[in-house]
Formats: structure tokens, C-alpha cells, sequence
């Protein structure tokens, strides 16, 4: 630029101003810098309302494992057999778990402590976590992954380049390496493709982004231990194969199709190699499932496909709280104004069609079916609803305003250049209808702004209200509106720990198995890693045996201490009176001597007067409510008052012959009971 | 019961005349004791006992020490001796503390240990001086039986001499044993004896040779809780921006006889004082004042079960474990908490800067076996060294703490069998430059600097292959 050298002032300040792309940069990167400041302050809430702490169940076997890769170092990790959980049997756990997410946060850690941040390992676990800071699960680092995959694959189609094809094998390794739901990419991402071939958007793009994609990923995916050769013989991912080799068949159509000029002959070659192909396909793919070199699906995978089927058939699977179907009023709660902005975003989708726009109906349409199956799985959806609600309100608004800005513009065009021929008389017309249309479109951007910023306050107010608990601490109101904390768990994990010999080997319900192992570092006999199902029932079955049934279970597993949950002194519901029956049935899917009808009176379950003889004298009824007659609860009424479920005991005259109680919290939450050693027979 | 003591009684009355055989053949002392009082209290689990010595010098020639003597089982458990002596007439009266220092002498009867104390004034012949001696036990009180019930009291045995050990010839002396109730299960009579309310007492008796000695046996209840840190780890931060952080590492354990059998809750909430009588449920600790950020957590987290009161002499912070300790049960812990600096750090007369800090244990009554002070000095401090009122062990250490690039010298001081008592102050010395104050701002401005720099350079340069 040429300067002039008497106005030097003006085009300093000229040079300060900013192009309209330097402008939109700005504009876009401080957006993004809000959008994390706020998205990362929303997750504080936990930590100032509780404390920096790792929060539920399964985040503390992560944070366990964490602790031990930071510690021991990776390969120790890695050839990590860990006695302390399903005693007797053991868990290998470098090779039953995910490492994607620990050696990320042990990775920050070391990073930072390299930098001289000398942060703990648990402020890292903290802060790596999906919803709020506390939830320390896969999802953490798996959400991003996945989309990171999805991100890097949607660009390798879109560019038929083998840079980006092979980045989204890497990010599609790093999914795999932290989640399980590694499945759905590698399910969607061949669904997508066979959608394209199907649609007539077949092009060479595709055919290096999937093959790339699927080769690479396959092989960098079976590096995975816990993965292994799954990968290529598992039911779950036959899909994908099938596609890979579709592809191939199609390509070979297509240079056959070059090749022959006669389409007549071509159709006829098509005919026969299509059903070649796929006859071929589905003798292998029967073969492999009769030798039983394909696995067939596992159960959980099937309960995706028919919520019913864990209700039927795996109990284990069914009892999970958040395996449940999603209630239609937590999607009301979770999204809000997206629930109806989604559809909107679905038909700007349509409208604009192209392979990218297709791949996020595909996403958003499937991981919205998943959402409705199983309630973890909102955290799937979420992205892709986020995404095409933004795409209809991006839309709306770019309309509106271009509304807006052509109105003035013509007006200006107007009033400057009046000498144009048809253009201007169309907006001259336009022009005529223009008074309503703007005020219509000032009215609806406004509405759009007010109905975007009532989001964010309610996501704001939903992630402070109902996902900040660490459920491991229990916060209620007092008589006079004080906060009361109940800190049991910690009290009773923490009185293991230190009380207890070091190899004492604790029985409790698997909810509990991770907690106890990491807070109490004890032996525990089940955890939340369900994979034998026959240990859990065995522990369901001891639990609502008799006693001196119970006793000799016990004693066969060598436990020295029973842990168990109960809320009847404070009313805490989610406790194991209330988990009982799926005890029953767990423990009887197994052993058929337990019988879930015992335990019910005319199909209802109670623990009052009126409860089943075998209810009131079972160890898990004995457990939670030995000496609960001499309590007062509530004033007013008699003592032994249940306050979880808001009756007076049946039984309060509990003597216990083989076990004695160790300690019980200070607000009964937790009870622990010592196995006596058998009696000297001399 | 009465078996023990019996044999006990035994033994302790051929240790005594094996003591006399011994004595009368060493060389006579020129001092002797005229008139000897003892006080044991033993109403907590620290024994302390005071001594007062009316001492007289028969020699001929004037001398300055006078030795105290303890048989070796007690000296084990012997956390400190202070020895005082009242100055000045009556009603002008001052208390000035005497220098006491443990002696090995060549010939000392089986085993036997001293201390020396050191007169301020030498005593000449015929003169006599009163000396009051302040001693304390620490694990002294076993318990018996070892293993209680929920709901029983604790009783303990106190091993003691009915006559007061000495290598000087004693005229008349008493002693009082103070038990914390009135429930005494036994004791060794020594006649003559007398048990009234809270106190039993021996004597007086007179005319006592050197090494005069007769065991005895108390069994009485106390139900106080036993709380012994097992070890503590103080860690002391010095940052020269105004904040002195305090971070104290405990594992404390109740010392007291062992829980057996059942912990029930609904006898504990229901019936405290029968139920749990000696267990622990919180502890009170001392803090300096204008304490800020005290916090209180254990490897698992918080613990919400604390209260701190301030005002302007003092900050207490009561603390209750998660759960209470029964004999036996342990519970690790932290305590944090910032102090402002000019409170602590002062400038010396040769420009050096000293920290001047308690050495022990801000919890009260309670003993402490091992205590390990850490004093981390600002990054770039130099020549350290640690003035100390008591022998310690001493050693440094680096450490490394946010943004440190050489570290943090740490001075280290090692300390076993601490009470109460000896709270007292030490002082660490050290030179620093202030300018190191700045280095760590300024790395985090320059690494900003550099990181917009490089966000300069990355949005103007073109790095496609292709133009």
C-alpha cells in the first residue's frame, strides 16, 4: 500500500482497522473462547459445592488405575493383575479395560508436572471428565474422540485424501482405546457408506476415505488388548467387514462396467456377480457363526437393538439404573429448546444435501435411537443433536438477517444507483412487502436470541441442580434449612482401610466393588466390572440365603466382612432393601434354589409385619435391620421405623449366630459386619 | 491378679538389695536429699510427675550438679526433665529454669540413668536449695486387660517405686499417685499406705539409703482416650509473597486397651458415657493466630466433621476424626493451613532472615513418637541452619513445587517421644536475595509473551506448498 506522507496519522489508525476476514476471526475465536470458558465454569459446580473429588462408582476404578499408571509406570499397567477384586478368581486388568482415558490424564500429568505444575493426579482425574468435573469415566475423553473420528472421516470423504483418512484411523484408535462404544463408529461409519452407494453417491473419494479408514483402523484397533481379534470375529463388527468388501465388489463393477461398452452384457455380468457376492457373503458369514469362529452379539449389544431383551434375559444388565430406556421427561430436561430445534435442523439438513450433511443426519438419527434405549447414552446424542440444532438455528438466523440486509442494501442501491433495469424492480417489489417482513424478522431474531439465551440459563441450572452430586457425599436440608452432609460412605471406606487387616476380603454388592477396592483398598469379591455373572449370583444367592446358608457360601469365598447399604435412618432410598430383588433374581438366574416369588407377598414387596418369612430372615434383611428395633427415626413413631420406605420393621428381633457387627456409620448408611471364625469344636 | 505383683514384689526386692549390695560399695556422696516429695498425676494418658528436692550439701567442698536417677524401663519412656528453682525471698519469688543434661556414669547401678542438673550457684557446704523437677511419661500406662468391650472401662497398670530412685541418701519423702476416678482395682501396699478419694499415698519414709527401691503396682481405671500420633510430618513453606503454608501429616492411633468384639452404633449414640467411655471422638488443636485456609482432609477426601474458632491471641480448631477411635483403631490425616508471614519471619542482626516456629504438635495432650519438621525454604536460598532448643536429628532435602526450576532447600529435623510440653520454638536461618522473587512471574510472562508471539507468526506465515 502506497503511503502518503501528509496523512500519516489517518493511515496508522487505518492500518489498525480490521479486514472482514480478520474481523470474523476475531469474532469466531472469541466465541469458541467463551463457549469453553462457560462450558468448563459449568462443570465447577461440583467442585465448589462438594470438593475437588471423583464422583459415582466406576470413576474411582479409573482413578485407581490412574493412580496405578502414574505410579507403577506403563508397562506395570499394562501387565497389571490386580488380586484385590474378584477374589478368588482375579482381574487382568491391562487387558479387561480401556486405557484411552488413563493414559491421557497420566499424560496431562506428566506433561504438567514436566512444566513444574506440581498438581496431583486427582485434580487431572477431576478435571477429565465428560459432564462435571468429578465424573473421571471413558466418556470423558471418548465423546471427543468420537467425534474427533467423525470429524477427521467426513473430511477424508469430503477431500478423497489418504492424510485425513488415515488421521481418522488414528482418532478411531484413540476411540477405541478409551470407550466401548467404539462400536457405534465402526457400525455408523459403514452404515454411512452403504447409505452413500445406495443414494448413487458412490464416488473415488469414498472408496479411499473407507478403505483407508477401515484397514488401518482395524489393525491399530486389534493393538488393543481388551479389543484383540475381536475386531475381525465378533458379530458386532461384521458389518463393517461386509461393507469393506462391498466396497470392493462395487469398485470392480465399476472398472468392469469401463471396460465392457455393451450394457446389455454388463447387466447380465452385474446380475450374476452381485448374487455371487452376496451368496458368497452369507455362506461365510453362516460359516463363521456355526464354527463359531464369529462370535454371535454379545447381550448388551442385543439389548440396543430390543430394550426389552436385558428385562428378559440378563438381569445383571437391566439392573443398571442407567441401562434403563430414557423417560421422555428427561429429554425434555437434558435438551430443552432442542428437542424441537432438531427436527428444524434435520430439514436444513435435507435441504442442503451433500455427503457431509448426510453423514450428520445419520449420526444425529442413530444416536438418538441409542438415547432412547439406554439413558447413558444421551451423552452420544448430545454432539449431534448440539450440531444439527445449530444448523437450523444458524440457518434461521443467516435468513433472517439476510432479510434484513437486503432491505437495506436495496434501499441504499436505491437511492445511489437508481439506474438498474430488472434487478431493481424485483426489489422494488420486495420492497413494497418489506415494512411486515422486517418487523417479522427483528421479532423473530429477537425471539431466537431470547430463546437461545433461556438455554444456556437452563443448562446452566440443570448442570447445578441435577449432575453436580457426587453421590458419594449426601447433601439434605435440615429443620432449619441448613445444609446437613452425610459423609458415610467415606466413614466406612475409610474405617476399612485403617481397621481392618490388609488382606481382609470384603462381601458387598458389586454397586459397592470399585468404591471399596479404591477408598477402603480392600479385597473385594465382586465389583462394578460384571463379567462373571455366576460370582455376582453366588454373592445375590449368600445374601438372601439364611444365615447359616449364608455362612457357608462365606466361608467357602473367605470373607472376613460384609458390607451393606441402608437408608432406612435417613431415608435414603437407593440402598440395598431396595436393590434386593434384583439380588433375588440375579442370584436365581443362576441358582435356582433362590425364588423370587419367596420373597413377595401376592407379587408385592415389603419388609413390614406382612412381609415373606423368608424376606424377614434373610442375611440381607438381617444385615440392614440388626438392632433397628431400638431405634427412634422419626418422632411420633414407633421405634424401627423404616423412613426409606416409610414402615415399621417386621422383624426387630434379630439375633445374627455367625456374623457380628464391626461398625456401622454415624447415620447407618453403612453397615459393616465381621464373618466370626468358626466355633472350636473341642 | 494377685499373682503378679506378688512375683513382681519378688524381684523388685532382689533388684533392691542387689541395688543396696552395690551402692554401699561406691564411694560416699557429699549431698543428700533432706526432705523429698513426689506427685505423680495420672490422670491422662501422660504421666507428669513433680518433684520437689530440698537438697543438702554435707561435703566440704562446694559443688554445682546434682544427678537425678531412673531406672532404665522408665527412661524409654521419658519425653522430658525440667528442672526448676525458686529465686529470691518470700512473696518476691521467681521461678528460673536450671540446665538438665543426661550423663552416663561409669559405675551406675544396673542399668540405672542420669541426668545432671546444673546449679545456677554452687552449693556450699552445709547449704541446702529446694529444686523442683517436672518430668513426663509417655506409654507408661499399660493397659490391663489389653482387650476391652465396648461397654467396659478402661483399666491400666502404672509401674512405679514406692521410694523415690536416688544416688542420694533420702530422710523423708512422700509420694502422691493421683488416678483419674475413684475406682482403683489393686495397688502394692509399701506400709506405710493410705488410699483416699482420687489419691493413694506412700510414706512418708525415713532414712532411705542411695538406690533405695520398692516396685510397685497400680490398677485403676482411666477412661481417657489414649491419642498417640505415631508419626507426624510438618511441613513448613516459606513464600517470601506473605504466606507461610503449614502442612501437618498425622497417624494417629488410640493407644489405649483394645477394642475386642462389637462396635455397636446403637449403644454408642444412645448411651455415650457407659458406651465408648474411653473412645476418642475429637481433638482440639492450637493453632497460631491469624490462621487463614485451614483445611482438614485424609487420602480420600474431605472431612467435614471440623470447627475452627479464632479471635486474636489464638485460633483452636476441633477437629473430629470420621469415625471414633476405639483402642486400637487408627485414623491418617491433614491439617493445612497458611499463616501470614510477618508473624513468623524476621530479619537477623547479620542480614539473614530466620523463621521462628513451634517445633511440636499443635494437638493437645497427645504424644507424639515421631516428628519430623520440614522447613522448605524459598527457591534460591542459601546456607541453612536450624537453631534448635533440644538435640535433633538434622539433614536437607530438595524439593520441587510449582514452577521451581533448582528446587526448594529443605531443612529436615527428626524428633522421637515429643509431649506437649515441649512446644517451644526453633529458628532456621537462612540468606535469600529478593530479586528471586521475581523469577517465577517472569517466566510465566515470558512463556505468554512467546505463545502470542508464536500466534503472530503462525496467522502471517503461509506454509501451504502450492501458491
Amino acid at each position: 500500500m502506497p503511503i502518503l506522507p501528509n496523512m500519516p496519522v489517518l493511515d496508522l489508525v487505518k492500518s489498525f482497522k480490521l479486514k472482514t476476514k480478520q474481523q470474523e476471526l476475531l469474532i469466531r475465536v472469541s466465541i469458541l473462547c467463551l463457549v469453553y470458558v462457560l462450558a468448563f465454569i459449568t462443570r465447577l459446580f461440583s467442585v465448589l459445592r462438594y470438593e475437588s473429588m471423583i464422583h459415582e462408582f466406576d470413576p474411582y476404578f479409573n482413578y485407581r488405575t490412574t493412580l496405578y499408571l502414574t505410579q507403577n509406570g506403563f508397562y506395570d499397567f499394562w501387565n497389571w493383575f490386580d488380586y484385590e477384586s474378584w477374589y478368588p478368581l482375579g482381574r487382568i486388568v491391562g487387558g479387561t479395560l480401556y486405557p484411552g482415558l488413563m493414559v491421557t490424564a497420566a499424560l496431562i500429568y506428566r506433561i504438567l508436572h514436566f512444566l513444574r505444575f506440581a498438581v496431583h493426579i486427582r485434580e487431572v482425574c477431576v478435571l477429565t471428565a465428560p459432564s462435571v468435573a468429578g465424573s473421571y469415566d471413558n466418556e470423558g475423553v471418548a465423546i471427543f474422540a468420537l467425534l474427533f473420528t467423525f470429524y477427521l472421516f467426513v473430511k477424508a470423504v469430503n477431500t478423497g485424501s489418504l492424510a485425513w483418512s488415515l488421521a481418522s484411523a488414528f482418532g478411531y484408535f484413540y476411540m477405541v482405546s478409551a470407550w466401548g462404544g467404539y462400536v457405534f463408529i465402526i457400525n455408523l461409519i459403514p452404515l454411512y457408506v452403504l447409505v452413500l452407494l445406495i443414494t448413487g453417491r458412490y464416488s473415488m473419494r469414498l472408496y479411499v476415505a473407507y478403505n483407508c479408514m477401515y484397514v488401518l483402523g482395524m489393525l491399530l484397533a486389534m493393538q488393543i488388548r481388551f479389543v484383540g481379534f475381536q475386531h475381525v470375529q465378533s458379530g458386532e463388527h461384521m458389518a463393517a467387514m461386509g461393507v469393506f468388501f462391498l466396497l470392493q465388489v462395487f469398485y470392480f463393477l465399476d472398472w468392469v462396467k469401463h471396460m465392457l461398452s455393451d450394457t446389455k452384457l454388463f447387466q447380465a455380468f452385474l446380475r450374476i456377480t452381485v448374487t455371487c457376492a452376496v451368496a458368497v457373503g452369507a455362506i461365510a458369514l453362516g460359516l463363521g457363526m456355526l464354527s463359531g469362529y464369529i462370535s454371535p452379539w454379545t447381550g448388551r449389544f442385543y439389548s440396543l437393538l430390543d430394550p426389552t431383551y436385558a428385562k428378559d434375559h440378563i438381569p445383571i444388565i437391566a439392573s443398571v439404573s442407567e441401562h434403563q430406556p430414557t423417560a421422555w421427561s428427561s429429554f425434555m430436561f437434558d435438551f430443552h429448546i432442542l428437542l424441537f430445534l432438531f427436527p428444524a435442523g434435520l430439514y436444513f439438513c435435507f435441504k442442503r444435501l451433500s455427503d457431509a450433511t448426510i453423514f450428520i443426519v445419520m449420526y444425529g438419527l442413530t444416536s438418538m435411537y441409542f438415547a432412547g434405549v439406554m439413558v447413558r447414552l444421551i451423552l452420544v446424542a448430545t454432539p449431534a443433536v448440539c450440531l444439527v440444532s445449530a444448523i437450523a438455528v444458524s440457518a434461521t438466523v443467516k435468513n433472517l438477517t439476510v432479510l434484513l440486509r437486503s432491505k437495506n442494501k436495496g434501499v441504499q442501491t436505491g437511492s445511489t444507483k437508481g439506474s438498474s433495469s430488472s434487478k431493481a424492480s424485483s426489489k422494488a417489489l420486495l420492497d413494497q412487502s418489506q415494512p411486515f417482513q422486517k418487523n417479522g424478522a427483528i421479532a423473530l431474531l429477537f425471539g431466537a436470541f431470547y430463546l437461545l439465551s433461556k438455554y444456556a440459563t437452563h443448562c446452566t441450572w440443570v448442570t447445578s441442580e441435577a449432575y453436580s452430586s457426587p453421590s458419594i457425599v449426601l447433601a439434605a436440608r435440615g429443620a432449619h434449612g441448613s445444609r446437613v452432609i452425610f459423609d458415610d460412605y467415606r466413614e466406612a471406606y475409610f474405617w476399612l482401610r485403617q481397621n481392618t487387616p490388609p488382606d481382609a476380603k470384603v462381601m458387598s454388592w458389586w454397586d459397592y466393588g470399585y468404591q471399596i477396592t479404591a477408598m477402603g483398598n480392600r479385597t473385594v469379591i465382586v465389583d462394578n466390572n460384571t463379567w462373571n455373572n455366576t460370582h455376582i449370583a453366588t454373592v445375590g444367592r449368600a445374601m438372601s440365603s439364611y444365615e447359616d446358608e449364608a455362612i457357608e457360601i462365606m466361608r467357602s469365598l473367605d470373607v472376613d466382612y460384609v458390607l451393606v447399604v441402608f437408608g432406612g435412618v435417613t431415608g435414603y432410598s437407593s440402598d440395598d432393601i431396595n436393590k434386593f430383588l434384583w439380588m433375588v433374581r440375579i442370584g436365581g438366574g443362576v441358582f435356582p434354589v433362590i425364588k423370587e416369588p419367596d420373597y413377595l407377598v401376592n407379587g408385592e414387596y415389603r419388609v413390614d409385619k406382612g412381609a415373606a418369612p423368608k424376606m424377614l430372615n434373610c442375611l440381607m434383611y438381617k444385615l440392614c435391620y440388626y438392632r433397628f428395633g431400638e431405634m427412634l427415626t422419626e418422632y411420633g413413631k414407633p421405634p424401627g421405623y423404616d423412613r426409606a420406605r416409610g414402615v415399621e420393621i417386621g422383624n426387630k428381633d434379630i439375633k445374627l449366630e455367625h456374623l457380628e457387627e464391626a461398625f456401622t456409620t454415624s447415620n447407618w448408611i453403612v453397615r459393616i459386619y465381621k464373618v466370626k471364625p468358626p466355633n472350636n469344636r473341642w | 491378679m494377685e499373682v503378679p505383683i506378688r512375683a513382681t514384689g519378688l524381684l523388685g526386692f532382689t533388684f533392691f538389695s542387689l541395688l543396696f549390695f552395690v551402692c554401699t560399695s561406691s564411694p560416699l556422696h557429699s549431698l543428700f536429699i533432706s526432705n523429698a516429695e513426689r506427685r505423680i498425676d495420672a490422670t491422662s494418658h501422660i504421666v507428669k510427675v513433680y518433684l520437689t528436692l530440698k537438697v543438702e550439701n554435707a561435703g566440704s567442698t562446694p559443688t554445682s550438679e546434682v544427678l537425678l536417677a531412673f531406672p532404665p524401663t522408665q527412661v524409654d519412656h521419658l519425653a522430658t526433665v525440667e528442672v526448676l528453682v525458686t529465686k529470691g525471698k518470700r512473696k518476691k519469688t521467681t521461678l528460673v529454669r536450671l540446665d538438665v543434661k543426661p550423663t552416663e556414669l561409669p559405675d551406675a547401678p544396673d542399668g540405672a540413668k542420669y541426668f545432671t542438673i546444673f546449679l545456677a550457684n554452687p552449693l556450699n557446704s552445709g547449704e541446702s536449695t529446694t529444686l523442683e523437677v517436672l518430668y513426663l511419661f509417655t506409654h507408661s500406662l499399660e493397659p490391663f486387660p489389653a482387650e476391652i468391650g465396648q461397654s467396659e472401662s478402661q483399666l491400666v497398670h502404672y509401674r512405679d517405686s514406692a521410694l523415690i530412685l536416688s544416688p542420694y541418701h533420702i530422710k523423708q519423702q512422700t509420694s502422691f499417685i493421683k488416678t483419674p476416678s475413684r475406682k482403683v482395682e489393686s495397688f502394692t501396699r509399701v506400709e506405710p499406705t493410705n488410699h483416699a478419694g482420687t489419691e493413694i499415698k506412700y510414706g512418708p519414709y525415713e532414712d532411705r539409703p542411695p538406690y533405695s527401691f520398692s516396685p510397685i503396682l497400680i490398677h485403676f481405671e482411666n477412661n481417657s482416650p489414649f491419642p498417640v500420633v505415631e508419626e507426624l510430618v510438618r511441613e513448613v513453606e516459606i513464600s517470601h509473597w506473605g504466606n507461610l503454608q503449614v502442612t501437618e501429616q498425622y497417624t494417629l492411633v488410640h493407644g489405649g486397651a483394645r477394642h475386642k468384639g462389637v462396635f455397636s452404633r446403637v449403644d454408642f449414640q444412645s448411651r455415650p458415657t457407659l458406651s465408648g467411655a474411653s473412645s476418642l471422638r475429637h481433638l482440639l488443636a492450637r493453632l497460631p493466630p491469624r490462621v487463614h485456609s485451614v483445611y482438614y482432609r485424609d487420602e480420600i477426601g474431605n472431612i467435614s466433621s471440623s470447627h475452627l474458632r479464632t479471635d486474636s491471641r489464638k485460633s483452636e480448631l476441633e477437629i473430629e476424626p470420621r469415625y471414633p477411635l476405639f483402642g486400637g483403631w487408627k485414623a491418617t490425616f491433614v491439617i493445612g493451613y497458611g499463616l501470614p508471614l510477618q508473624d513468623f519471619l524476621f530479619e537477623s542482626s547479620d542480614d539473614r532472615r530466620y523463621l521462628n516456629f513451634t517445633f511440636g504438635c499443635p494437638l493437645l495432650e497427645t504424644v507424639v513418637d515421631k516428628l519430623t519438621v520440614k522447613v522448605v525454604l524459598p527457591e534460591g536460598s542459601k546456607d541453612p541452619s536450624a537453631v534448635v532448643p533440644f538435640p535433633v536429628d538434622q539433614h536437607l532435602e530438595t524439593k520441587y513445587s510449582y514452577l521451581d526450576v533448582v528446587g526448594r532447600t529443605v531443612v529436615v529435623m527428626e524428633k522421637k517421644n515429643l509431649v506437649p510440653v515441649q512446644n517451644s520454638h526453633f529458628q532456621v536461618y537462612y540468606t535469600f536475595k529478593p530479586i528471586f522473587m521475581l523469577a517465577e512471574p517472569l517466566m510465566l510472562a515470558s512463556a505468554f509473551f512467546l505463545f502470542f508471539v508464536a500466534c503472530v507468526a503462525y496467522l502471517h506465515i503461509d506454509l501451504s506448498i502450492r501458491k
